[in-house]
């Protein structure tokens, strides 16, 4: 799939609330293909660089996000999946269905679809349920595709197995890995060292609100560059 | 007490055998109360949404002013709506003072600012738990208020049903711009407050059932309405 909003240019962009800087400045470059999985303590701000980078923070003055094409067009062809998933009061359906309704598909044809992705992520059953009463795992999914739904370019996803047993856990990695072969770019964190193993393309380690390192997986795992990301996977504790 | 339960036993009869004054005096209370929670929910539900979700200078300032309103009393409304319609008054000439419409306009007043605070608390919650996603979903301020009323409508109708609550039961605005003239602007609350100044307690007990029967009814919705709220079906 060739992108159109990608590669997203980072320029020394700061997130300060309160006078406190929480994140930078930060200066990166988003490509157009990739699995990239974001690393660090808590606290380190990864939250914040993915909403950052979503376009739900906003950005102090003097940095800048730039994509391909107009920031208000760009808006459209993302998603986001929150650590703790928000649903919607109404049945799994219509929460699967509500981004295509609100971007201009009639309910009937946004339901038939919907329907579709519900079989896929195995909530077919579930459909006419409410979606305030699935499961921690079956609302991850569920999240997962309203957030596929409309094919974005490029997916956000904010530890979305934090609350996930070891099952949920691989039934969710391999619909993110089927997301990732149908073409769409991937940006997700994950206190998970074994899941990053198993996922990442690359690696971007966040210490102190700063991206420390961007680095090839394979690389990251052998030997990583930073002394703190060293650190974080021997599983010492980093200050 | 063989007073009071010779008033009970002919209050039952008063209401099996749909006795044409507690009909006619119980239509009239549902039409005032439901035409005002209408009107009231008209203005107080969108009203209330839209605190909830635009941020604009003198936000705070209007939920004040809506609190403080909640609190007056509505004998007072009364006396300013009296003041207002009456002949001498800026609104005199339309002669609707002792109509059934002075009653309306003198629980909309009070009604609206209630339905407007309960729609207001149910939808900052509401907007509390969606916001990030109906952002993160590019969506128009016009679709996300649509979707808060939409997936709102339980806690909007309970707050409705709290100003008919309020309403159909409320006597001293009622009494001072209705008059509580018979066959015209007479319902339940002030008749019974008439009867029983009477000492014709018969009518005035079948009177209060029906009133406590639509007071319970209410309540039952509000309560399942709330329960199916936190089961989330519906
Ligand atoms: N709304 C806010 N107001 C003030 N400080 C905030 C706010 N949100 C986040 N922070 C601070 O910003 C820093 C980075 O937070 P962030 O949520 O991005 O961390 P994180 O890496 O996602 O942590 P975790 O692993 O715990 O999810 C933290 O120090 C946090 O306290
Ligand atoms: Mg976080």
């Amino acid at each position: 799939m060739v992108t159109s909003i990608l590669p997203l240019t980072v320029n020394d962009a700061v997130v300060r609330r309160r006078g406190k800087t929480l994140l930078g400045p930060v200066t990166t470059t988003v490509s157009d293909t990739g699995l990239s999985i974001v690393m660090g303590p808590n606290g380190a701000g990864k939250t914040t660089l993915l909403r950052l980078l979503h376009g739900m923070e906003r950005v102090s003055s003097g940095g800048s996000l730039q994509w391909q094409i107009p920031e208000e067009d760009a808006r459209a062809l993302q998603a986001f999946v929150f650590q703790s998933p928000i649903m919607m009061r109404r049945t799994a359906l219509d929460n699967v269905a509500y981004p295509l309704t609100t971007h201009g598909v009639s309910k009937k044809d946004a339901r038939v679809r919907a329907a579709e992705w519900l079989e896929r992520v195995g909530l077919a059953d579930s459909a006419q349920k409410q979606a305030t009463v699935l499961s921690g795992g079956e609302r991850q999914k569920l999240a997962l595709a309203r957030a596929l739904i409309r094919k974005p370019e490029i997916l956000f996803l904010d530890e979305p197995c934090a609350n996930l047993d070891g099952r949920a856990t691989r039934e969710f990695e391999s619909l993110l890995k089927q997301a990732h072969d149908d073409g769409t770019r991937v940006v997700m964190s994950t206190h998970d060292i074994g899941q990053a193993r198993r996922l990442a393309e690359d690696v971007w380690f966040i210490h102190h609100g700063q991206i420390l390192e961007q680095t090839p997986a394979a690389e990251f795992f052998a030997a990583p560059k930073s002394s703190e990301a060293r650190a974080f996977i021997n599983g010492d504790i980093v200050e | 007490m063989n007073e009071i339960l010779a008033g009970l036993l002919q209050a039952g009869r008063l209401i099996v055998t749909f006795d044409a004054d507690l009909i006619e005096i119980s239509l009239r209370s549902l039409q005032v109360t439901l035409t005002a929670v209408a009107i009231a929910s008209a203005i107080g539900l969108p009203l209330g949404c839209w605190l909830a979700v635009r941020r604009f200078r003198f936000r705070r300032f209007v939920i004040a002013t809506l609190n403080a309103l909640m609190g007056l009393p509505p004998v007072v409304v009364g006396l300013i709506v009296y003041l207002m319609l009456s002949r001498a008054g800026p609104f005199g000439v339309f002669g609707l003072l002792f109509t059934p419409t002075a009653m309306i306009i003198a629980q909309v007043i009070i009604l609206t600012p209630l339905i407007a605070s309960i729609a207001h608390q149910a939808i900052r919650e509401l907007w509390a738990e969606y916001h990030d996603l109906l952002i993160s979903m590019n969506t128009t301020r016009l679709q996300r208020i649509g979707t808060l009323l939409w997936d709102g409508r339980r806690a909007l109708l309970t707050a409705s049903l709290a100003g008919f609550g309020r309403g159909i039961g409320e006597v001293g605005a009622i009494m001072i711009v209705g008059g509580n003239i018979d066959n015209a602007t007479r319902v339940l609350t002030t008749a019974i407050s008439l009867e029983t100044g009477k000492g014709n307690f018969s009518l005035a007990l079948a009177l209060g059932f029906v009133l406590i029967g639509l007071a319970v009814l209410v309540n039952l919705l509000i309560h399942t309405l709330s329960r199916t709220e936190v089961s989330g079906r519906w």
